[in-house]
């Protein structure tokens, strides 16, 4: 997935030379991240990508603005264009989290979109850069998920770090679903199924 | 009948609203940024107002099928506070977002010298981000608030066709419709403008250029008020043309000229998961 995404960033993007440019611009002055960001998506499109799963042109064109700029400024800029940013500009700096030279530290920006209502940014905020998350945050972004209905394919790694005291939780809303003639999305009891 | 408010607050609106809406034939909305009751004292909270037009609003339009577009600004109202002036300087950013498509809402409130600043700072603005403009009127002193409105506007290299001049009334239209100004009309349940009133207006100055919306807040007002302008338009005789002309044509032809309005797909692009959203219940 991580190399999918890298390759989106790289290659896929189809444009008249407008995120070539841009490119060369923001490496040049970072600033110039700021507008140039925000208006991608009328350069190079919004359509999903066919080669690359789960992003879309301007995504993948926002990540190549972000890969462009000096390394040294890309903490600034990121929790900037995160901050200032529409719904489609933070979720493209929360999938292209994982491509860029950062350690932990963008770890505030995904607490900020499970803080959110809106699934899209709660999804974004489960990818691979996740790691970093600490394990009860991240349980609780998962019976998030699966409370407001967002496919749990969603969750990078869910498998593999899923614990007993998830499995508890999730349990839990179960029965209160259950109690009011509700039921949980199916991947939820898939899941629950395997870890009890 | 379809709608398109040019004009409405959803912020202060409920959930329950949006589904009215839909069902009325609301299938999109400008929201300006304006003041919210309770005056705000720093620009921080301006930075979080403009994030929910540009976030939080559009998701939450979109789960009923309607679409949410926006315009920014600082209000005059606020502009005269010392405190938010900082705001002005946050406004250039968000008016280069994709569902940006007018600077708004400026103009006068209590027609001080730092209004005055502040209109002509954002008129320019609008020049620079290509983008059309959203004059409110002021509620007092109405009468020259428009006629100073409209020499701000001359004096300022804007297009007066990139403009509109919006609650307006019986007094104050001549003189927008004579400037080459959009004149808008916030028809509201027992204030601005009724639905009547409006027909009236429309049978008199005709339907060219004319932007009919519910303005609705956290005040007294009524966001099915569009649907019920288009209702006795009707009823007066006019035709379901003259009624799409007046409720959607027109204010897809104003915002239109931002190049960023963005209509299609109104009914398939759902970003929510299989239907899962706000509509059952959120968390």
């Amino acid at each position: 997935m991580e190399s999918d995404a890298r390759r989106v960033a790289r290659d896929v993007v189809a444009d008249d030379g407008w995120l070539a440019d841009a490119e060369r611009r923001v490496a040049r002055d970072p600033a110039s991240i700021v507008r140039l960001f925000a208006s991608a998506g009328r350069h190079c499109g919004r359509a999903s990508l066919p080669q690359v799963e789960g992003w879309t042109a301007d995504e993948a064109a926002r990540a190549r603005l972000l890969l462009a700029l000096p390394v040294a400024a890309v903490p600034r800029r990121v929790e900037d264009l995160y901050r200032y940013g529409d719904a489609d500009e933070k979720r493209a700096v929360l999938k292209a989290l994982p491509l860029l030279p950062l350690d932990g530290g963008a770890v505030p920006l995904l607490h900020d979109a499970i803080r959110t209502n809106d699934t899209r940014l709660l999804a974004a905020a489960l990818g691979p850069y996740a790691r970093h998350l600490d394990q009860a945050s991240w349980r609780q972004a998962v019976l998030k998920c699966v409370f407001m209905g967002v496919p749990l394919s969603a969750v990078h790694g869910l498998t593999e770090r899923a614990d007993a005291e998830l499995a508890t939780m999730i349990a839990d809303l179960r029965d209160e679903r259950d109690a009011a003639g509700r039921h949980l999305p199916d991947d939820a009891l898939a899941l629950l199924k395997q870890l009890t | 009948m379809r709608i398109f408010d040019p004009h409405i607050h959803m912020t202060s609106r409920t959930t329950d609203d949006y589904g009215r809406m839909a069902a009325a034939g609301v299938r999109a909305v400008v929201e300006p940024a304006f003041w919210l009751g309770q005056p705000r004292t720093n620009a921080g909270s301006f930075a979080d107002y403009f994030a929910s037009l540009v976030g939080w609003e559009p998701f939450r339009a979109t789960q009923f099928g309607i679409r949410h577009h926006a315009a920014i600004a600082l209000n005059p109202k606020e502009a005269n506070d010392p405190r938010c002036r900082e705001a002005l300087e946050l406004v250039p950013r968000y008016l280069a977002k994709d569902s940006v498509v007018a600077v708004g809402e400026i103009g006068y409130d209590a027609m001080t010298p730092e209004e005055d600043d502040v209109f002509a700072a954002q008129l320019a603005m609008a020049i620079e981000y290509e983008l059309p403009a959203l004059v409110h009127t002021p509620h007092r002193d109405k009468i020259r608030g428009v006629a100073r409105s409209l020499e701000v506007v001359r004096n300022s290299t804007i297009d007066p066709g990139r403009v509109v001049v919006d609650h307006l009334n019986e007094v104050t239209v001549g003189a927008v419709h004579d400037s080459g100004c959009w004149m808008g009309f916030s028809v509201y349940p027992d204030t601005k403008m009724s639905p009547e009133r409006m027909v009236e207006i429309l049978r008199v100055h005709g339907l060219e250029r004319m932007l009919v919306n519910s303005a609705a807040d956290w005040g007294r007002s009524d966001p099915l008020l569009t649907r019920r302008t288009g209702e006795a338009m009707l009823a007066a005789g006019f035709t379901d043309d003259d009624v799409d002309t007046v409720l959607w044509h027109n204010p897809v032809t104003f915002f239109g000229q931002s190049g960023r309005l963005d209509l299609t797909d109104l009914r398939g692009g759902d970003p929510t998961y299989e239907g899962n959203s706000i509509l059952r219940g959120g968390s």
